[in-house]
């Protein structure tokens, strides 16, 4: 049992790595597609598009195979699983926290931006200082519905091999004859998820200065 | 000196025509209102001289530097500095919700204009003095009335030092009490000779505090003057027209 749980617990640990290491990559890549999914130029704002309509209109599980096989059958190239993974999870994500982003800034009213024009702000300091700090308050509660399917997704990470919480728990399942481990899995991901919610709710009492 | 002059300033949005040949100067340390029927292009003239909406055709100038030479803009670096001069304040006020009443007057000083915080926080709190708001420096937006949001957006706007500040029905969005409020700021900078262009629905407002008025309808100017020869004793039809509908109410 204590043995189960130890695997279990190293698990866990692959599942965080993928977990914050996707967001650490997918919450700033967001922007750039969520700006130009927005952008004035079709030869920017189309492939944006596709881009997205790709990402969510295909499984994930499907993205995390061909991440990892699709350099092999073109050219030859094999490399470490668990980059697969991160790769394939923080492109995914991006695509939703873009459009996530995207809602937000659209919902700022016009007049935010005008009267910032009017005071003389550059582009970049009206983006950054005044419309930013805005979307982020408004996209708090979007986005950690989104960041709690990814602890979800993890799981996911098995596909090719890499040893996370869901993949441990099945095999000690199987070991043991018995569905015990995988409920006990359940409750890992409960508690991450908890904390997650947690960390999200404190951030809108923080931010809820203003309205 | 002519703070801002415009000579036959035109914009369409498509085939429609919204302002038409419009002429005309503010002179520095006078009160102009403008005044005319609701989508007749008050509004867009002031977003016109703001560089909110982009003027199709004509040419202006702010403080003698030219920003639009018959339908074409200067250099984005001419047209910033020249637009410096002017200071907006909206209907709906447009304040930065996420800054405190301080913050939103000494933002731009520090980002746009390079005051150092210190310096930035003296005449924010100037202002807010000069506004009766020393007591709400720190409070954001959402915890003030409507009359104190529009008067810190005045300070705002006065904070970077405007040679011009331009009003968009300022007192459009407020209950007639929180309208003698903003009223009465406006008529304080007036007698300091601030330069203001102030488009407004209050004509008894416009009479008394403008210097000239100017009725504009359909997108032209069709009468200025002063303000209350114009208003008291309208020549052309349209204004007088107007004026009695605001009379009958």
């Amino acid at each position: 049992m204590l043995k189960m749980l130890g695997f279990m617990l190293e698990g866990t640990l692959v599942s965080l790595e993928v977990f914050s290491l996707t967001l650490m990559f997918a919450l700033p890549l967001a922007l750039p597609v969520a700006l130009g999914r927005m952008s004035r130029s079709r030869l920017v704002r189309g492939p944006v598009h596709l881009y997205i309509l790709v990402m969510r209109g295909t499984p994930l599980i499907l993205q995390i195979l061909f991440v990892y096989f699709a350099p092999y059958y073109l050219f030859g190239l094999s490399y470490d699983r668990f980059t697969a993974v991160v790769v394939a999870f923080s492109v995914n994500y991006a695509a939703y926290f873009a459009e996530i982003y995207r809602g937000g800034i659209q919902s700022i009213p016009r007049g935010q931006v005008e009267a910032a024009k009017v005071l003389g702000f550059t582009r970049t300091d009206t983006f950054f200082r005044i419309v930013l700090p805005q979307v982020v308050k408004r996209i708090l509660p979007a986005t950690a519905n989104e960041v709690i399917t990814l602890v979800k997704d993890t799981a996911l990470a098995q596909t090719i091999g890499v040893a996370e919480l869901f993949r441990v728990a099945q095999n000690a399942s199987a070991r043991q004859f018995s569905t015990m481990p995988i409920f006990v899995a359940g409750v890992f991901y409960f508690v991450m998820n908890w904390a997650v919610s947690e960390i999200f709710l404190r951030t809108e009492r923080k931010l809820a200065y203003y309205s | 000196m002519d703070v801002i002059e415009v000579t036959h300033l035109s914009k369409s949005y498509g085939d429609q025509r919204v302002l038409s040949d419009l002429s005309f100067s503010v002179h520095q340390g006078e009160v102009l209102a403008i005044i005319g029927p609701s989508g007749s292009g008050k509004s867009t003239l002031l977003r016109t001289l703001t560089h909110l909406e982009t003027a199709s055709s004509g040419s202006m100038s702010i403080c003698g530097r030219r920003i639009l030479d018959d339908g074409r803009y200067a250099d984005a670096a001419t047209l910033r500095a020249a637009l410096l001069k002017l200071g907006l304040v909206f209907q709906d006020f447009n304040l930065f919700p996420h800054f405190s009443a301080l913050r939103n007057i000494t933002e731009a000083q520090e980002r746009v204009l390079g005051r150092a915080p210190p310096q930035a926080r003296i005449v924010a709190l100037g202002l807010l003095e000069k506004m009766g708001l020393s007591a709400k420096a720190l409070a954001y937006p959402c915890e003030l009335s409507g009359g104190q949001k529009q008067r810190v957006s005045i300070a705002r706007a006065l904070a970077l030092d405007p040679q011009v500040l331009l009003f968009d029905e300022p007192t459009s969005a407020l209950d007639p009490e929180l309208t003698g409020e903003i009223l009465k700021v406006i008529r304080a900078l007036a007698a300091e000779k601030m330069t203001m262009v102030v488009v407004t629905h209050e004509m008894g407002f416009a009479r008394d505090v403008a210097d000239r008025a100017m009725l504009i309808d359909g997108g032209t100017i069709v009468e200025q003057g002063p303000a209350r020869e114009l208003i008291d004793n309208p020549r052309s039809e349209r204004t007088q027209a107007f004026l009695r509908r605001f009379s009958d109410r």
